[in-house]
């Protein structure tokens, strides 16, 4: 479990982190989105106990960062941004190396890399210099080390970042398949399909403070506005969005669809499609547009950019 | 995927911080071992130099005995093992800067140090890989040299002690190289840039070989079966600054000190602004003062508060210098030749008697263009004094602190020993010591304790601020107390000094 009450970090005049709060429970993933700078990285070097926070309190896996930094090292698995690998040692050898710090038996160490390193496609590189990887199997290989002391709390800083389609998604699979057995993760990404796809809970991180955290769901009720539902035509519209005024607020049209806006679907949907009907509309269907963490991570970013402008001095 | 285990128990303390900080120093020198950059100077520096270095000795030897300066030649024999030695361990340098900043460059120190191995055991495991292979390096090399010169054309039978000493002397310039480049690798975070400030450790060690090959030269004990007296006492000088360096990386080599840096350039004026900041600081987070009494109240009042062991200290050494001084006083070698107390009461009661010698020596002085001389030299004085002292500390990690102001009183406690001796009495001394230090004692104890302070905090930075924070905020106490009491103390005790003092000797005498 990961736990930040007001985490706050201050290096000379700078505030990077500010007064973070945030809860995530075992068998959960936290996806923190946040521009470059925002202190994603500081946040995970103060959850891991390498950075000390200037004010505020955080326990990662039970342990208090602070006051029992080792134990949280040792109960954490960290994919840093740069992977900084050894690179004229072997995969295999490297993987060794790190086991031994952390203080795995050697029989077992050995056992988990060799199957990590299966399972995420090394075996031919298990005794290749690190320096002779790809990019991807790099990060690969930085992925295995974060989970070779088997730590019950990962922290990952762009776990996919480098990989082909086909390694993310085994990356992302393991991840899915740790969060069964209960590991909590902490993951800082760029990639925001990812995110939506792996975590439960959603912060977003500017100027090193949380501007938003929730749910999927709760951060698109809270920023994603009213419902935009699509009506799709067989035909043409010819110029028909202006019968549905009294009804919807129009927000975009093509040729054969509109685009409406609706604080309530399930009132305004029946009469905006009898409406077509008597227009003698054949809808094909109208059903409501997605959105995005796209959407709402811009959405959520350019509101509090309006809500800085108007509070600088 | 397994399920989750804790790791395994850790071991005891000592026994882990060593089996930890191995497992780095393993590593790390079986990487050094696979860059060819650092083995092919090695070997070279191992296998091939001595031979050349012998030969340079032989030919030396030889030249020098056609014109009968045999005694040179020989003495060129220690001074090149001592080169042989060195030249490896010079690469320890170069090991130390990229385990430390290049590991740092590269990025791959993050990993490690989100480990659970201590700052500690990182720190001793790399110290110890950046030694390792330079000094086996450095070793073999001088056994090759000596088992050449030894069954060689020249047969060179030197002291034991003598070879003793150059591989302790080796093994020290070692530890002071590496342990000095961890503090300007945790300052640093390109080894472009550490490469730069390396030349605060290879130039002064430079400068060190040449001061030991002079002394192998000249120093009378050259032959001694006890070794080189001067030669002992530079090793024992460097395993000091060893033990200040050991301290202070221990201290610096931390994951905030390491990660929080990001940047090498120096902000003068921001430097500046944070040391102005300090300087007026009524609290912690630098509040500024309300007006010159809040200053003196609270900011003096807070640098007092940080300065409350460095200040025990000083009275401490104060007390002990004064106490030195009355024990060499003791000492007959150093007693000086003083007249008998039987003759100095006659000329008290001369002195007394006729009154025209004294008044006319005082009437002379007291208000005269020479008291006024004699107090801006008193008080300049003690201003350079200051000075030298912040210079001094600075760069003996507070050492100096103890050493330039105290010594007065050293010379202090020798006289008032010589006046005992002499059967003078207390009298006089008193008379002529007391009225002005009860000022400048106190005035000079906080000024050492400040200073100590300056040079000492660098060594052992308080756990929240990195070194150069910390050193700002010692920087700052020292200007506040030497503004704010300091400097006027020292005004009053010149002003006492060239006013009072005479006065009253003068009352006494006449």
């Amino acid at each position: 479990m990961i736990e930040t009450e007001n985490l706050t970090k201050v290096f000379d005049d700078f505030l990077a982190v500010d007064r973070v709060t945030l809860r995530v429970n075992p068998g959960e993933v936290l996806a923190v989105l946040g521009p470059n700078g925002a202190g994603k990285t500081t946040t995970v070097r103060m959850l891991t106990s390498i950075l000390a926070p200037t004010s505020g309190r955080a326990v990662v896996a039970g342990f208090d960062v602070v006051k029992q930094p080792e134990q949280v090292r040792a109960h954490v698995g960290v994919l840093t941004e740069q992977h900084g690998l050894y690179e004229r040692m072997k995969g295999l050898e490297y993987l060794d190396f790190f086991g031994e710090v952390y203080r795995v038996p050697k029989q077992t160490r050995r056992e988990r890399a060799t199957n990590l390193m299966k399972r995420f496609g090394l075996e031919d590189a298990m005794h290749r210099r690190v320096g002779d990887y790809s990019k991807g199997m790099k990060q690969k290989l930085a992925l295995v080390r974060a989970l070779l002391h088997n730590p019950p709390v990962l922290l990952l800083d762009e776990p996919t970042s480098a990989m082909d389609p086909l390694s993310a998604k085994q990356v992302r699979d393991a991840i899915i398949e740790l969060q069964r057995d209960e590991r909590t993760f902490l993951i800082t990404t760029h990639n925001l399909a990812e995110a939506q796809q792996l975590a439960n809970q959603i912060a977003i991180i500017r100027h090193g403070r949380i501007i938003a955290l929730g749910t999927f769901d709760e951060l698109a009720q809270q920023f994603g506005g009213e419902t935009i539902v699509e009506m799709r035509v067989d035909g043409t519209l010819n110029g028909a969005a202006k019968d549905f005024a009294d009804l919807i607020t129009v927000v975009d049209q093509t040729e054969d669809a509109l685009y409406f806006r609706t604080p309530s679907p399930r009132q305004t949907n029946p009469d905006v499609l009898a409406r077509a009907v008597g227009l003698g509309l054949r809808v094909v269907t109208l059903s409501q547009k997605k959105q995005s963490l796209e959407d709402i991570y811009l959405q959520v970013v350019k509101e509090d950019e309006t809500h800085d402008r108007h509070h600088q001095p | 995927m397994t399920a989750i285990t804790n790791p395994e128990p850790a071991r005891p303390s000592l026994q882990r911080t060593l089996a930890n900080a191995l497992i780095i120093t393993r590593r790390e020198v079986r990487d050094s071992f696979r860059d060819w950059r650092i083995i092919v100077p090695i070997i070279i520096l191992t296998f091939f130099f001595p031979f050349l270095a012998q030969n340079v000795a032989a030919s030396f030897s030889n030249f020098l005995e056609g014109f009968g300066a045999q005694i040179i030649g020989e003495r060129t024999i220690p001074f090149l093992l001592m080169i042989v030695g060195f030249f490896p361990i010079s690469i320890s340098l170069v090991i130390a800067l990229e385990t430390f900043v290049g590991e740092k460059e590269r990025r791959s120190l993050e990993p490690l140090l989100s480990t659970p191995l201590s700052n500690t055991e990182l720190y001793i495991g790399k110290t110890l890989a950046a030694m390792i292979p330079p000094l086996l390096a450095s070793f073999g090399g001088m056994v090759v040299y000596l088992l050449t010169l030894l069954g060689g054309e020249l047969a060179w039978r030197p002291p034991a002690m003598l070879i003793v000493q150059i591989f302790i002397l080796t093994i020290v310039q070692a530890l002071v190289m590496v342990t000095g480049a961890v503090v300007v690798s945790s300052q640093t975070t390109s080894t472009r840039a550490a490469n730069l400030l390396a030349s605060f450790i290879i130039i002064p060690m430079a400068l060190i070989i040449n001061g030991e090959s002079v002394i192998m030269f000249l120093a009378p004990d050259a032959n001694s079966p006890n070794g080189i007296g001067a030669l002992w006492a530079i090793a024992a000088g460097m395993m000091l600054v060893v033990l200040l360096l050991l301290r202070m990386g221990n201290a610096i080599f931390n994951r905030e000190e390491l990660l929080g840096r990001m940047i090498d350039q120096i902000s003068l004026s921001g430097t500046l602004r944070k040391m102005g900041r300090y300087i007026l600081a009524t609290d912690e987070a630098g509040t500024p003062p309300r007006n010159l009494l809040d200053w003196y109240r609270r900011g003096i009042g807070l640098s007092l508060s940080r300065l409350r062991v460095p200040l025990f200290l000083s009275a401490a050494v104060f007390a002990a210098a004064f106490g030195v001084g009355m024990f060499v006083g003791t000492l007959p070698e150093l007693r000086l030749p003083l007249p008998s107390a039987t003759l100095f009461e006659a000329a008290l009661t001369n002195l007394r008697q006729d009154n025209s010698v004294i008044n006319n020596l005082f009437g002379s002085y007291l208000g005269s263009n020479i008291q006024r001389a004699y107090f801006t030299s008193v008080f300049t004085d003690s201003l350079r004094v200051l000075a030298l002292g912040v210079i001094l500390s600075t760069f003996s990690f507070g050492v100096a602190a103890f050493i330039v102001m105290p010594f007065t009183y050293v010379i202090a406690g020798y006289v008032l020993m010589q006046f005992l001796l002499a059967g003078y009495g207390t009298e006089l001394f008193l008379t002529a010591f007391v009225p002005h230090n009860i000022v400048k004692i106190p005035v000079a104890i906080l000024a050492t304790a400040a200073l100590f302070r300056l040079g000492a905090v660098v060594t052992r930075p308080p756990r929240s601020h990195t070194l150069g924070h910390a050193w700002i905020v010692a920087f700052g106490d020292m200007v506040k107390v030497s503004l704010g009491v300091v400097i006027p103390g020292l005004f009053v005790a010149a002003l006492l000094e060239v006013t009072l003092t005479p006065w009253l000797l003068l009352n006494l005498l006449s």
